[in-house]
């Protein structure tokens, strides 16, 4: 392969440069009915699972067919979703916060075309390429992150675990029978690139051991005092070890202390803390950041470790099978989990979730787990 | 022929949901023949070799992903993150294999042209795997080589008017929900404001010069969508001043059955009829809300736009006219003391197009030269906010206290009170006070 040049010319890096240009106006995209209704929209209706028509002031009216989509995404399937827009929408389409396709029409005779299409397309394995679904009260996508695909520091894989969880709880994308919307996000590490911590349900991967010491290189590689002011426990000190006969600068980990955050794997290569057996998954639950009826608030731990079982991961997906039925069956109307949960008390909410209730989950880390502990005689047996 | 075995992935194939591998599969075929003739300049089988090392960690339990290197575009401090694998002899065609970060338009809508110019550049200069899109909302390019930077970043920076995103301790790609553009829930227009600010704040964007990373969302109104109080250093939530607009005739079509509550959001679940009472009146937080001889009443004095009933019956009741934005601060993931939650700062601010976002502006640049100040390294707003303590920011911005900053007053009294605040001052003489006070 030959090298192509672009017109870049690396002797002069300033030439025609052009920077600080931002991302492409918005409105270049809109399709006509948004453009001429924007800020005059009406109402909106469900009209089935997936399938949205919102209501201008003048009339107007706009139908969404929402599809899931895996957000890893080469550029073959965006060809195609490109391919679907010029058919069927004039070549507009977007995509939502939470990875969903969303391609749009201007009246109700261009929907079951565009739907039968959608619903047509597979891909050589057999799933769905965009499965139709993900609005009102039911799951949409899951969000997430890069696990093994693409990251240095994950305790789980993302694209995995996601594709697991999402063919277990299908029949909850393409349908709305739970009280509320119900929303589950993965982050491969507590980084939390995906911010999973105000999720309904939460899938974390969570590393279990200390940091391995790789003294040979770690002065080479890293800034010593950097590593040691990286861990949020002051678990990292300064050490002078042997090796090879010889003695290197290098550092010590005070292992009761640290809490596994990869902190100081993040600003020292050569301190990895991957491993088979101690990563795995944490879930969490309860949490949202809508101001709907209750304030935001953040997911709390329900199973403190679920091993990391590739490729479908069944323990951790069959956790979220049935807390979610738990919650369908058991919710009041409009209620989040999380509201259901508080409402019910927790310790109602392990009862009928099935789940065990383990040291680990009273919180032990610094003052606010002061205030999560019970401090009044209601409680129920 | 597949260049490797991968019998774990291949086990992700099956089942309803899309699955990646399948995906992956076809984009590593469409490379083999090169159909469209594409010079490449990368190796034809990356996509192979990233199935490959995949399936390598899906059997180690573990990521084969070393950290990133000092890779870049001349002059950015962000947008491109380096990536090497750790077993480049086994899969040569991932051994480098850079992301870039391209700045998404707002609410993420595309037209065709636009994607297919961007994909034509990435099959022929990168791996032609994405994430549509990365958890911050930039388009993610993923895997290509250091030598490829910089051409990509021409083509894309010449050809079609489009930059990189952000990444390090820079201002990061701000992102928006859908807003005016397709809600009627929207209270100001997200995708103007966040424009606005992105390209008020390139400068921030493209070179790190903050403690740590800072990102801004921008959310219509209080549901939330784009969980700007969640997981943005400054936030920026649609809310309204005045009254909630009351359509009598649609809440009594609601009542009698006509429209199904919350846009038909619930059609599948056993709920039965409608019932305003239980399901709007008792659900409201405050009690603000009435229903009597057919007709509903608001004290709208009293509420606290939750959008509860808003969102129960759109067709009956619309958010109000006097709209602006609450800013909230210091929301991060919980690395490393811990999630927290934005904190109310500016209760209602007006959002101006006309006068270029001035009100807004003013808010965040005192906010930024203090964070930048006070911050120590890798410390996200919401930890200096902590340690330093809330009310140094009111100072630091130049914002009054008022009681909707608190959940609650504080329940010690272990003031700080400051010298200038205290009769008479704390300069006093010893011998004064033994004047009255004996040894």
């Amino acid at each position: 392969m030959a090298f192509v040049s672009s017109g870049y010319n690396p002797d002069k890096p300033m030439e025609n440069r052009i920077s600080d240009i931002g991302p492409r106006k918005y409105d270049e995209f809109y399709p006509e009915v948004i453009k001429n209704n924007k800020g005059k929209w009406l109402y909106h209706d469900i009209l089935e699972p997936g399938i949205l028509v919102h209501v201008a002031e003048s009339g107007d009216k706009i139908y969404t067919i929402r599809c899931g989509g895996a957000r890893l995404m080469s550029t073959s399937l965006i060809n195609e979703i490109c391919d679907i827009a010029d058919k069927h929408c004039d070549g507009h389409l977007r995509f939502t916060t939470r990875n969903n396709i969303e391609f749009m029409v201007d009246s109700e005779d261009k929907v079951k075309p565009l739907k039968e299409d959608l619903e047509s397309r597979k891909f050589a394995g057999g799933s769905y390429k965009f499965p139709i679904g993900g609005t009102g009260a039911g799951i949409t996508n899951i969000v997430h992150t890069q696990g093994w695909i693409h990251c240095h520091t994950p305790a789980t894989d993302a694209s995995g675990p996601v594709k697991a969880a999402m063919d277990v709880l299908f029949d909850d994308f393409k349908s709305m029978r739970l009280p509320a919307h119900l929303r589950v996000s993965l982050a491969c590490c507590l980084n939390m690139c995906g911010a999973v911590h105000c999720s309904d349900i939460a899938i974390l991967g969570y590393h279990r051991k200390p940091p391995l010491l790789d003294h040979e290189y770690l002065d080479k590689l890293c800034e010593i005092p950097l590593a040691i002011a990286a861990c949020p426990t002051a678990a990292i000190k300064p050490s002078k070890v042997e090796f090879k006969g010889q003695e290197v600068k290098s550092v010590a980990v005070k292992d009761d202390r640290c809490m596994f955050c990869g902190n100081c794997y993040t600003m020292c290569p050569s301190m990895p803390l991957a491993d088979k057996e101690g990563d795995g998954i944490v879930i969490m639950a309860g949490g949202k950041v809508s101001n709907r009826i209750s304030a935001p608030k953040f997911s709390k731990v329900v199973v403190a470790f679920l091993p990391n079982e590739a490729p479908r991961w069944p323990q951790t997906t069959t956790v979220i099978k049935n807390m979610v039925d738990a919650y369908a069956s058991n919710a009041n109307k409009y209620e989040r989990l999380g509201e259901w949960a508080e409402r019910i008390g927790w310790e109602r909410f392990f009862d009928i979730c099935e789940l065990d209730f383990t040291h680990h989950l009273i919180d032990d880390f610094r003052d606010p787990a002061y205030y999560t502990w019970r401090q009044t005689t209601n409680f129920k047996f | 022929m597949a260049k490797h075995d991968t019998p774990l992935l291949d086990q992700l194939e099956s089942g309803p949901w899309p699955s990646f591998v399948s995906d992956l599969k076809q984009e590593a075929e469409k490379r083999a023949k090169n159909e469209a003739g594409h010079e490449l300049q990368i190796p034809v089988d990356v996509v192979d070799d990233l199935l490959g090392i995949l399936e390598l960690s899906f059997k180690h339990g573990k990521t084969h992903w070393k950290h990133g290197g000092i890779v870049g575009v001349f002059g950015y401090g962000g947008g491109v993150i380096g990536r090497y694998c750790d077993q480049p002899e086994l899969f040569p065609g991932v051994a480098h294999f850079h992301t870039m970060r391209i700045a998404q338009p707002g609410a993420k809508f595309y037209t065709s042209d636009y994607l297919r110019q961007l994909t034509d550049i990435w099959d022929r200069r990168g791996s032609g795997i994405t994430n549509m899109h990365g958890s911050t909302g930039d388009i993610i390019f993923i895997g290509t080589t250091t030598p490829q930077l910089e051409e990509i970043y021409y083509e894309i920076s010449h050809n079609m008017n489009q930059d990189l995103g952000g990444s390090g301790s820079n201002l990061r790609t701000p992102a928006d929900c859908i807003g005016q553009a397709r809600c009627e829930y929207a209270c100001y227009d997200t995708q103007d404001l966040c424009y606005n600010l992105t390209m008020e704040y390139q400068d921030e964007l493209h070179r790190p010069a903050f403690p740590y990373k800072f990102k801004f969302k921008f959310d219509g109104c209080p549901n939330g969508c784009v969980a700007a109080i969640a997981r943005s250093d400054m936030s920026f939530i649609g809310t309204w001043k005045d009254d909630i607009r009351i359509d009598d005739e649609a809440v009594k079509a609601y009542v009698g059955g006509e429209f199904a509550p919350n846009g038909g959001a619930h059609a599948d679940g056993d709920w039965g009829a409608f019932d305003i009472q239980k399901e709007i009146i008792a659900l409201c937080p405050t009690g603000c809300m009435k229903y009597e001889d057919g007709k509903l009443e608001i004290d709208n004095r009293e509420c606290t736009r939750c959008m509860h009933c808003i969102n129960a019956m759109p067709r009956a009741l619309r958010i109000g006219k006097e709209t602006g934005c609450s800013i909230l601060c210091g929301a991060k993931a919980p690395i490393l003391d811990g999630a927290q939650m934005g904190s109310l700062v500016v209760p209602f601010v007006e959002v101006n197009a006309d006068d270029d976002y001035q009100a807004i502006k003013d808010v965040i640049e005192p906010l930024w030269d203090w964070w930048m100040e006070e911050g120590k390294n890798r410390e996200r707003l919401g930890e200096t906010m902590k340690r330093l303590g809330f009310n140094a920011l009111l100072e630091a911005t130049g914002i009054a206290p008022v009681p909707q900053h608190v959940q609650e007053p504080r329940s010690n009294p272990y003031i700080f009170w400051k010298e200038e605040e205290v009769e008479g001052g704390w300069t006093r003489d010893i011998d004064e006070f033994r004047k009255d006070h004996q040894r």
